[in-house]
């Protein structure tokens, strides 16, 4: 399978803060790969860097994804190129429809691509098609983007935007947070029901439950900004028991000893 | 007093000729006093702390003489331009002056009678006496003095007990390039009888780019159990002084909930008092100053509880673009009776370039303890979260300003009853938008 | 109070001094003050009255003095500078943090009179200090006026916190007699880095106008401001502050509490403003009223001026009683009403008290 992202020795810096440093990390086609680690360890930077957030500088490294350099790209660029966030805290924007937000963002993918925009009866028979998938009630559907959606209706809403925008990569920032076991399990089926072939998907968590429902081909550990530790789906549950200090001391030494205090 | 003022004082026995109601020696003595109280003070400067964030000097460097040429009559190309209330009742004003072609207020229901105030003056002068020039009194009264010494037209509207009036009554002001130089000063009066209910829609309206003056003053009376649901847009000529006052005393359980769209003028100030005189009011004051090239829009309100046990609800938010400036006054106060009140006021203000300003002052004056009172206020740009949300699904950053901008603003239609009076300010607000420099409106 | 200060361990010997004027307590204790003084000599700290200063030390106070406040700023501050007597000038010189909190303690004796300090305090690049200013006055029946002015300059990564326990006496409970306090305080923080930081807790004065200010020049810096006012019987105060933003990524917050009792009026009175080179600046503002009975009042009046699209600034106030739950779950845990009220309402002044460099006992 040909490596869907490619990310060599990526450095970055947040005010001044390096929180990457040195973070390399490759996810073939057709596969789900996990990112773990600790608070602060960058887990979020690596999402964001991924999309294309400003405010996160890129001192050294490189991002290849489809073997384009994807950190040339604007935000909206990788979007409709195939990047997809799904955001550990989805913003609320007040006043503009989830279906004219989403209706707005699919036909300006569909452009990039070359495809006839929908026009809002195709959109919606794409949209109620995918939100019975989530389990998402119609009605969320007309409200405000996020406006008043308990915490486990948001991360819904991000895998409803995923199914809807039909991604290449999936970055997808802590979905797992703030989900009760039943809407754990919803979401889960609605990101397996999108793996294919064709499609990576990234989660980035800090614990493994959701990886009890989204089994990994691969899980990284990621400490203090570099990937210290890759394995298979058991590696997830070893470090369940052990915690993540083991992994820590295994940061190549020149990072550690000039370490400091970080979040990301 | 300020230069101009004398100005105004010389001219005045020269205008007063032409002033409707001269008959009416009550009338004429309340002119007088006023204009006698005007001449005392003249206008107001920014040392009143009423006007301290709105310059007076480019209306005051010159004098506007009242619009008294019967030049009333509505140019062909116009109607377009009229927001398209489908079955409202409309009364019709060109340059200050009554048109009759183009009101459609013939068919009104039993109870309702919506007159000019040249006609009211004539077969009901006793209603104004009653209502004209009540005890809710701004601040700083000078415009209102000036208002009531010179008053030559506007709309009377009165709505008997427990008469529900379904279609929205249209008070409609154009100015074209015609009244050059010179100033409407416009009174309506609308009096909502008891448990009577009503819809108005106020709209100015300039065609031209010549320089004139709107003095308008609204008086309002929402009587016990009343609805009166007030819509207001200001949509001056480019180059237009618009100078608004609305004074509603409103009484036990009655709703007033008012709306207020400005977006045209060079300098323009919407002023609201509105005296909640009763327990168990409901008053809604919301609105928006949308300003891009240069203007100055001005929104100031007071919302008094004079009882126990009323409520107020206020946002208010600014849109400021290119060299655009404006100013939210929002003082409520609670006097030491009216125990058991709840008041909330909301300001928020978007700056869409770096030569526009925003100026803010909310003010709580709070005299009684069993209140619960707040007032918020947030000056900034779009908000980065949602920018980078937008684009991160697609969207253009011109095409993600843009619906952030627009959501910013139609949040605020959104609670407007009214379907057609909705959908009349939705569209002027998309006119705005589209007009917006640096942000594409390509959504 | 002066138990605070004796807990401190600053015998408050009081002074008779200039001109009738009651006390120049500046740093009172001969004692006390000269072993603090070589101890800060051994830094470089400057402390000592503002008349020495101007003996000792003619061409930093040439430099500072009248820097911040002009003579010319307001009423009250002309007056001071065309009488002010003496007053406290604190210089810490580059890269020294002041190893103990310096303190002054006002007090006004002489009957019908004013007094006019002056403060100066310059806090030299990389250096802090942390400052204390207490006050009180004995009961009168005539007025008495303090009209004093500080000024605060802080340089390049310098940061002076600068705190107030005022308790001038504010009169009895007719509202005969007490303090008018008409103080200018302004801090300029000139440097970039620089940080100034005001905190205060008023609760006497039969009259107080007074807005602790700062000017944020220096890209970076930082103003604060942390108020709890507290007024009863005929007490009225008018106080808050100016947060003037120049320079860039300036960031400022501003919490204020007011308490108010009996027939007294509490008003919180603020400006924020922000100038057209101030990119990315930010405020937050919170301003807080209790009411306690319904004969007083408590006002709230904040200026808002932006001309920066990238600054945010954001200002929240509320006003109301102390909520009946509050005071049910305080009273069901054994509290008496009155009890109730009081952990109420020192609850809502611990954000500002926290900030002190000693906590006032209530």
């Amino acid at each position: 399978m040909p490596n869907l992202l490619e990310i060599q020795n990526l450095h970055v810096t947040v005010e001044d803060k390096e929180i990457l440093r040195g973070l390399t990390l490759t996810v073939p086609a057709g596969e789900a790969h996990a990112v773990m680690g600790p608070n602060g360890s960058g887990k979020s930077t690596l999402a964001h860097v991924l999309a294309g957030r400003p405010g996160y500088e890129v001192t050294k490294g490189d991002i290849r994804f489809r073997g384009k350099n994807l950190l040339e790209m604007a935000p909206e660029v990788r979007a409709r190129e195939g990047v997809f966030l799904g955001l550990q805290y989805p913003v609320e924007i007040p006043g503009v429809s989830n279906m004219y937000f989403l209706k707005a963002a699919l036909n300006a993918l569909r452009t990039h691509r070359g495809e006839q925009e929908l026009d809002a009866v195709e959109f919606l028979k794409i949209a109620r098609e995918k939100a019975t998938l989530l389990e998402i009630d119609e009605n969320l559907l007309q409200r405000g983007v996020n406006v008043g959606f308990s915490g486990g209706e948001k991360k819904r809403n991000e895998i409803f935007q995923m199914a809807l925008l039909d991604p290449t990569l999936a970055v997808l920032d802590e979905t797992d947070s703030g989900l009760d076991i039943d809407a754990l399990k919803v979401v889960a089926n609605g990101i397996n029901a999108l793996r294919s072939p064709e499609r990576a998907i990234l989660m980035i968590t800090h614990y493994q439950r959701l990886l009890e429902y989204i089994v990994p081909d691969k899980v990284h550990v990621l400490s203090d900004g570099q990937i210290v530790e890759t394995g298979g789906k058991e590696l997830a549950l070893e470090l369940e028991k052990t915690g993540y200090a083991t992994f820590e001391k295994k940061r190549a030494p020149d990072v550690a000893a000039s370490a400091p205090a970080q979040s990301a | 007093m300020t230069q101009i003022g004398s100005a105004y004082i010389e001219r005045y026995p020269e205008w007063q000729n032409g002033l409707p109601g001269r008959n009416l020696a009550w009338l004429s003595e309340l002119r007088a006093d006023a204009f006698a109280r005007f001449a005392e003070r003249g206008f107001p400067t920014r040392k009143t702390e009423a006007w301290k964030y709105t310059n007076l000097a480019p209306l005051a460097k010159d004098v506007f003489a009242p619009q008294t040429a019967a030049s009333g009559k509505m140019p062909a190309t116009v109607p377009a331009h009229i927001p398209d209330l489908g079955t409202a009742h409309r009364i019709v004003f060109v340059n200050g002056r009554a048109e009759s072609d183009g009101s459609t207020h013939n068919a009104l229901p039993k109870g309702v009678r919506l007159m000019t105030l040249g006609e009211a003056l004539k077969e009901a002068p006793d209603l104004i006496a009653d209502h004209l020039a009540t005890d809710n009194k701004p601040e700083e009264p000078a415009f209102l003095d000036m208002n009531t010494a010179l008053m030559t037209e506007g709309a009377v509207l009165t709505i008997e007990p427990g008469v529900e009036l379904e279609a929205p009554v249209h008070l409609f002001f154009l100015t074209t390039d015609a009244a050059a130089r010179s100033a409407m000063h416009l009174r309506n009066l609308i009096m909502a009888g008891k448990g009577s209910a009503a819809t108005v829609f106020e709209s100015y309206l300039g065609t031209g780019k010549a320089e004139y003056w709107t003095n308008v003053v609204t008086e309002i009376r929402v009587e016990e159990k009343a609805r009166l649901h007030h819509h207001k847009l200001q949509s001056e000529g480019e180059a237009a002084y618009h100078i608004a006052m609305t004074l509603t005393k409103i009484e036990d359980h009655a709703t007033y909930d008012s709306f207020a769209m400005s977006l045209g003028g060079s300098l323009a100030r919407n002023e609201i008092r509105a005296l909640l005189d009763g327990s168990g009011i409901d008053c809604r004051l919301n609105g928006i100053n949308l300003a891009r090239q240069r203007p100055h829009l001005d929104t100031t309100t007071t919302i008094d509880h004079a009882k126990p046990g009323s409520t107020c609800n206020e946002t208010y938010k600014s849109v400021v673009g290119d060299h655009a400036e404006t100013v939210f006054q929002g003082k409520i106060i609670v006097r030491p009776d009216a125990q058991k009140t709840a008041a909330h006021q909301l300001n928020r203000n978007l700056l869409l370039s770096d030569e526009a300003q925003a100026n803010t002052k909310p003010e709580l004056r709070i005299h009684a303890d069993d209140v619960q009172c707040s007032h918020g206020a947030t000056v900034s740009e779009l908000d980065e979260q949602a920018l980078f949300y937008l684009r991160s699904r697609g969207l253009s950053e011109n095409a993600a300003r843009s619906l952030l901008t627009e959501a910013f603003v139609t949040e605020m239609l959104d609670d407007i009853e009214n379907i057609s009076i909705r959908e009349a300010l939705r569209h002027a607000m998309a006119d705005w938008l589209a007009g917006l420099s640096g942000t594409g409106g390509q959504a | 109070m002066l138990s605070t200060f004796e807990k401190l361990g600053i015998p408050l010997k009081e002074q008779e001094a200039l001109a009738g004027v009651a006390v120049d307590a500046v740093f009172d204790s001969i004692s006390v003050a000269t072993t603090y003084k070589e101890k800060l000599a051994e830094v470089g700290v400057i402390f000592c009255p503002m008349s020495e200063a101007v003996a000792n030390h003619p061409e930093l106070v040439k430099k500072y003095l009248g820097s911040v406040v002009p003579y010319s700023d307001n009423f009250f501050a002309t007056l001071n500078s065309a009488v002010f007597s003496d007053g406290s000038f604190v210089y810490v010189p580059e890269g020294v943090r002041c190893p103990m909190e310096l303190s002054t303690y006002f007090r006004i004796n002489a009957a019908k009179t004013g007094q006019f300090e002056r403060t100066l305090i310059v806090a030299e690049k990389g250096s802090y200090v942390s400052y204390l200013e207490g006050c009180t006055a004995p009961m009168r029946d005539e007025n008495q006026l303090h009209a004093a002015v500080v000024e605060l300059v802080a340089m390049d990564d310098a940061e002076i916190k600068y705190s107030t326990v005022q308790n001038w006496y504010p009169g009895d409970k007719d509202g005969k007699g007490g303090i008018y306090n008409f103080v200018t305080k302004r801090g300029a923080c000139r440097g970039r880095n620089s940080k100034i930081s005001w905190t205060q807790v008023e609760t006497g004065s039969a009259i107080t106008w007074k807005y602790p200010s700062c000017i944020l020049q220096g890209d970076n810096s930082v103003g604060e401001f942390y108020s709890v006012a507290t007024t009863s019987n005929h007490q009225q105060a008018d106080t808050g502050t100016k947060m003037i933003h120049i320079g860039k990524n300036t960031r400022s917050t501003i919490i204020s509490k007011g308490i108010s009792a009996g027939q007294s009026q509490n008003t919180y009175r603020g400006l924020v403003k922000i100038l057209g080179g101030a990119a990315n600046a930010r405020n937050y503002t919170q301003c807080d009223s209790l009411l306690l009975g319904d004969r007083c009042g408590a006002h709230t009046v904040p200026y808002i001026e932006s001309r920066n699209r990238t600054a945010h600034v954001e200002h929240e106030a509320t006003t109301s009683k102390i909520s009946e739950d509050q005071l049910f779950y305080c009273n069901q845990r054994g509290l008496s009403q009155e009890d109730a009220v009081s952990t109420s309402a020192r609850k809502s002044s611990r954000n500002c008290r926290s900030s002190l460099p000693l906590r006032p006992r209530n």
